[in-house]
């Protein structure tokens, strides 16, 4: 069973990049997978490149060949099969992707504490920003499923991302600069929380000055069918009437429209609109509705009448 | 004593340094400070101004280009950059 997601969570990954589900893994999964993967006391970790090697060596993750059908990727009942058959993850991915989705590339993201870089009088910087993995103007999308085995704390860093960014067509580590920017947020959650992100959503991974290994599974996943109405089969959607704009009713409920049309704090005052412009083509590509409108961005600039 | 150099870089809402900052990197080079990604959630100055105010130079600022055409609605990097900085003088 899958539960494909709703439009409004659609709807809030057309605007943001990206959607969580806190604590969505259970305990016993979690202890599998961190099991599987020789995770032990801290104190019992010399050095960094054994313990990856390690891990590397000897857990069930496999190695799998780019483009690999994702349902023919992990080892039947280990721990990443299981997190996979998830009716929420599963539901999540085909909404996204499609059922037919293939695997790009995979990794598991190990962030140490200060004392191994101390340790080797290495600085301990955080990771820069940026947009995986080459410039992409394409149309369609992938998406990054993290999981997060353990709770990661606000001192743990957490990977840090920027809402919104994911429809900038930027070249990877080119947005480096941007050592902070307004509006940045943190994967600050509980053990088994699954996030997904937009292949184009900038982020970074945070320092770690806890005492405890961060760990985040990654899995890039691309689509081999068109993503229209992946969520929807029974094609239900369907854009809403132009409102009033500007001189707007207050009285009337929050909709949709409102979801897609969300500003966020980094967005320039002139490139915020061509932001909201490009959230609406997106949202056409994902409903097949090819006309259609929120706050008449599109249609203002398609009259052309010469 | 010796001379440092710290840069101030900030990104704005709008082409003009009234404008609020959306964006900020400091790199220190009296080695005081380590700055690195994501070490705060505030910028530094509301404006560009108010940089000015606290004795920050301005010495580069991005241009004004046109969108090339049929790219008008592609969106990138972020638009409105502004390079600032301090001189230090002192035993580092």
């Amino acid at each position: 069973m899958t539960k494909l997601l709703s439009t409004e969570l659609m709807a809030e990954f057309a605007n943001s990049g990206c959607l969580f589900f806190e604590g969505l893994i259970d305990e016993d999964i979690n202890k599998e997978f961190l099991n599987d993967i020789g995770h032990t006391d801290i104190d019992d970790v010399d050095n960094i490149q054994h313990y990856f090697q390690n891990i590397k060596s000897s857990s069930s993750i496999p190695r799998i060949p780019a483009g690999t059908a994702l349902k023919d990727a992990y080892p039947l009942n280990s721990p990443l099969e299981k997190i996979f058959k998830n009716e929420i993850v599963s539901g999540a991915i085909n909404s996204l992707v499609g059922s037919k989705t293939v695997v790009d590339h995979q990794f598991l993201h190990l962030t140490f504490p200060s004392k191994y870089y101390e340790k080797a009088n290495q600085r301990q910087m955080s990771q820069v920003n940026h947009q995986d993995s080459t410039i992409d103007p394409r149309t369609t999308f992938d998406i990054q499923l993290f999981y997060f085995p353990t709770a990661v704390t606000k001192e743990m860093g957490g990977t840090r991302y920027i809402p919104g960014t994911h429809l900038r067509i930027v070249n990877e580590m080119g947005i480096a600069k941007y050592q902070n920017i307004k509006g940045q947020k943190n994967i600050i959650c509980k053990a088994g929380t699954i996030g997904i992100f937009h292949n184009g959503l900038w982020h970074g991974a945070g320092v770690n000055f806890s005492d405890d290994i961060r760990y985040m599974f990654k899995v890039r996943l691309q689509p081999t069918e068109k993503q229209e109405l992946l969520w929807d089969p029974e094609k239900k959607y369907q854009p809403l009437p132009n409102r009033a704009l500007y001189w707007t009713d207050e009285t009337k409920d929050q909709t949709i429209n409102d979801i897609l049309m969300r500003s966020y704090p980094w967005q320039e005052a002139d490139t915020n609109r061509l932001d909201k412009i490009n959230v609406v083509k997106f949202w056409r590509l994902l409903t097949g509705h090819k006309k259609m409108d929120v706050d008449y961005w599109l249609t203002r600039i398609e009259n052309e009448l010469y | 004593m010796t001379k440092r150099q710290k840069v101030l870089v900030l990104y704005l809402k709008f082409p003009s340094l009234e404008a609020e900052v959306i964006s900020w990197a400091t790199f220190d080079g009296t080695g005081k400070k380590l700055h690195m990604t994501g070490d705060s959630d505030e910028p530094p100055y509301p404006t560009g101004l108010d940089a000015l105010l606290d004795g920050w130079r301005l010495f580069q600022s991005s241009q004004s280009i046109p969108e090339h055409p049929g790219q008008e609605f592609r969106t990138s990097y972020l638009k409105h950059e502004f390079f600032f900085e301090k001189i230090e003088e002192g035993d580092f």
